[in-house]
């Protein structure tokens, strides 16, 4: 069932795209007035604040699907975004902080979306747990579906308690995004569309080790 | 009793797996409605996780089941309300007292006079005396009993007992067998697995032996009686 | 339903009422985080008063997490949900049953802790009792919710109890950020009315998740 996907091609425009990435990141864009060299983390954070997010996303739609259906390849969608969605949160976090040090002077701001990736990243960590200690196939794949359904409803007003946060400990909030100079624009677009396109990849190959461990495992069964 | 000319359990082609252990490869079964069935094999060969499946408390991972004519999976409710289920655990509240705990279940099925529905279970069970004693100071064979008189409380036509005979003397076993005889003679369906062909068989109208989650052998009328049952189903081991 | 989960919650009560195991074991736990926090804090008026809100809720939280994590376990152990779920009701009523029940249970908890916070603190609450059972109240519902529905799923893995925390938690956050919030307001002894934002989340907190629970719980039990 699970032949190897092949994504040489798209491995290939991938790193074009990442090459002409870097180079309007660090060479055609210009240097925000303001905030300064630093402010060029913007292209990466944001790209992997939107691919978290929709990696959660479909976390949430691959339990609704395996519920409904009951099948193993809406269960192995579902880690694998996880997984990935977990690993990009964790990148959100920390290019978050580096951001925030120099314009802030603190590593760390209850700047609500930072806060609601960091409660996102401990929700999906929690999914990870639970597989991890879910014993077997069927049972795992039934309570992770809840968990990672139940953990992307609350994002609403997880964003929500975070701006309350705010109000409890002041912080400077600035809106990033707002009236981007077209130069700008244009490198957060591409920028966006390489991460989206890494998503893709890594998915499509994170989803193919899964089956091809299945595969594997059905097929010890017929060896004696 | 309704749908007297149905097939009471008909499972085709079922298969459960948990994780990569099948634990039923394929099984297929009929009962009749007022059959006794003894479902018999070795520890690990099925009976539990068959007679789960045809409970309603798990889900087979491939084939259908069918109780009374109704599937589980879309008219769950109406199969439990035909079938009782006497499991390995009691499924009763250790510090609650026997007719609590009947009166609790006798809520939660939504019967009608309660009180005299539990009466009249506890005496045919011979528990009347018992009822107001912890169950957790009851002996083993004493909540076995208690766990029976729960099974019945909603007068179900297809009864499910899971090596029922577990941990009784020999006075509680004999009991515990005319009372089956008993209820097959009210026209009940019973499906017992045992591994203990001691027990229990003497009333029983056929016997399926499982083996590695598959059926490996039915048999019927004089084969199930005496010697002959013990030597077939060692010679079913066997092969 | 109503029948089912006044029949599940009567026979939760009388069990508890008999061997008392979940609620002397959180209100010990509780008693005793007040002291740790106690010994911590010193008494200083100003640490007091600024960190009030916080103890309570720390407190209320880990001794509820206790209690939840037994909840479940209380029905494995001659397999008595297996006996519910024989029963021809909607498994919903398991999930209400549950809430409502460890709903009491912790909310007689917090009646006794709230006095022996106010004595150990040295924090009279003069008029503010009043107002202080609102977010009292909204903010154990929404946790106790979520507890409830994680303590169903962790009680399924190998990680049993230990697993509640770390899935309930993040995901309990805007109730625990919005109870944290207005009980903060009402101890500082502004009007009810300043809490608003806070009481909106955590009525909406609240509404969701219950409706979440009686959806998904069926999912959450489907086998034995």
């Amino acid at each position: 069932m699970a032949r190897g996907f092949d994504d040489r091609a798209i491995a290939w425009i991938l790193l074009v795209a990442m090459v002409v990435s870097l180079y309007m990141v660090f060479m055609y864009v210009p240097t925000e007035r303001e905030m300064g060299i630093i402010q060029r983390i913007f292209y990466f954070h944001v790209p992997l604040a939107w691919i978290s997010f929709l990696a959660f996303l479909m976390v949430c739609i691959a339990g609704i699907q395996y519920l409904r259906q009951r099948s193993r390849w809406w269960d192995a969608l579902g880690t694998s975004a996880a997984e990935i969605g977990v690993l990009f949160s964790t990148l959100v976090l920390i290019t978050g902080s580096i951001w925030a040090k120099p314009i802030w002077g603190t590593w760390w701001t209850w700047e609500p979306r930072l806060v609601t990736f960091l409660i996102l990243w401990f929700i999906y960590v929690g999914y990870l747990l639970l597989r991890a200690a879910a014993g077997d196939d069927e049972r795992k794949a039934r309570l992770a579906a809840v968990v990672g359904i139940v953990g992307f409803l609350d994002v609403p007003l997880v964003f929500f308690s975070a701006r309350l946060l705010r109000g409890l400990s002041p912080v400077v909030f600035t809106r990033q995004g707002a009236g981007l100079a077209p130069p700008m624009l244009w490198t957060l677009l591409v920028s966006l569309a390489t991460f989206t396109l890494l998503f893709v990849l890594l998915l499509r190959q994170r989803l193919f080790l899964e089956l091809a461990r299945d595969e594997v495992e059905s097929l010890k069964e017929l060896v004696p | 009793m309704v749908q007297e000319d149905r097939r009471a359990v008909e499972a085709r082609g079922v298969k459960k797996a948990f994780g990569r252990t099948w634990a039923l490869r394929g099984v297929d079964l009929e009962v009749r409605p007022g059959e006794y069935l003894a479902l018999l094999g070795p520890n690990g060969s099925g009976k539990t996780t068959l007679l789960r499946i045809l409970a309603t408390l798990i889900r087979p991972t491939e084939g259908n089941i069918r109780i009374f004519g109704r599937d589980p999976r879309r008219e769950g409710e109406e199969c439990r309300r035909l079938l009782g289920f006497v499991g390995h655990d009691s499924f009763l509240y250790g510090s609650l007292s026997v007719s609590e705990n009947l009166h609790f279940y006798a809520r939660l099925f939504g019967l009608p006079d309660i009180p005299a529905r539990t009466r009249q279970v506890l005496e045919a069970l011979g528990l009347e005396r018992r009822a107001h004693d912890l169950v957790r100071t009851l002996s083993r064979g004493l909540q076995q009993r208690v766990a029976i008189a729960r099974a019945l409380l909603h007068d179900p036509i297809l009864l499910l007992l899971d090596e029922p005979f577990t941990g009784l003397d020999a006075q509680a076993s004999r009991s515990l067998g005319e009372l089956l005889a008993s209820l097959r003679q009210e026209g009940r369906a019973i499906i017992m697995a045992t591994h203990n062909l001691n027990e229990g068989l003497e009333a029983c109208d056929r016997a399926v032996i499982l083996l590695d989650g598959r059926v490996a052998r039915v048999m019927e009328g004089p084969e199930i009686r005496g010697e002959r049952l013990r030597e077939a189903f060692l010679a079913t081991l066997e092969s | 339903m109503g029948r089912a989960i006044l029949t599940l919650l009567w026979k939760d009560l009388r069990v508890e009422l008999r061997t008392k195991e979940i609620l002397t074991t959180m209100m010990v736990l509780a008693l005793l985080i007040l002291v740790i926090l106690n010994v911590a804090m010193g008494q200083n008026v100003v640490t007091v008063k600024l960190a009030a809100s916080g103890v309570l809720w720390v407190v209320f939280t880990f001794a509820a997490t206790l209690g939840l994590s037994r909840v479940f376990l209380v029905e494995k152990e001659r397999g008595q949900l297996s006996g519910i779920l024989l029963a021809p009701m909607d498994r919903s009523a398991i999930f209400l049953g549950k809430m409502i029940g460890s709903t009491i249970l912790v909310l007689l908890v917090e009646a006794v802790a709230l006095p022996v916070f106010v004595v150990l603190f040295n924090f009279p609450l003069g008029g503010r009792v009043g107002p202080l059972l609102l977010p009292l109240f909204l903010g154990t519902v929404g946790f106790i919710a979520v507890e409830t529905l994680f303590s169903a799923i962790s009680a399924q893995t190998r990680l049993r109890e230990i697993l509640l925390p770390l899935l309930a938690f993040p995901v309990a956050m805007p109730a625990l950020v919005g109870a944290v919030g207005a009980t903060a307001k009402v101890l500082d002894g502004l009007p009810l009315q300043s809490a608003a934002p806070e009481l909106q989340l955590l009525v909406a907190f609240d509404i969701l998740f219950v409706a979440i629970g009686l959806v998904v719980f069926e999912y959450v039990v489907e086998e034995e």
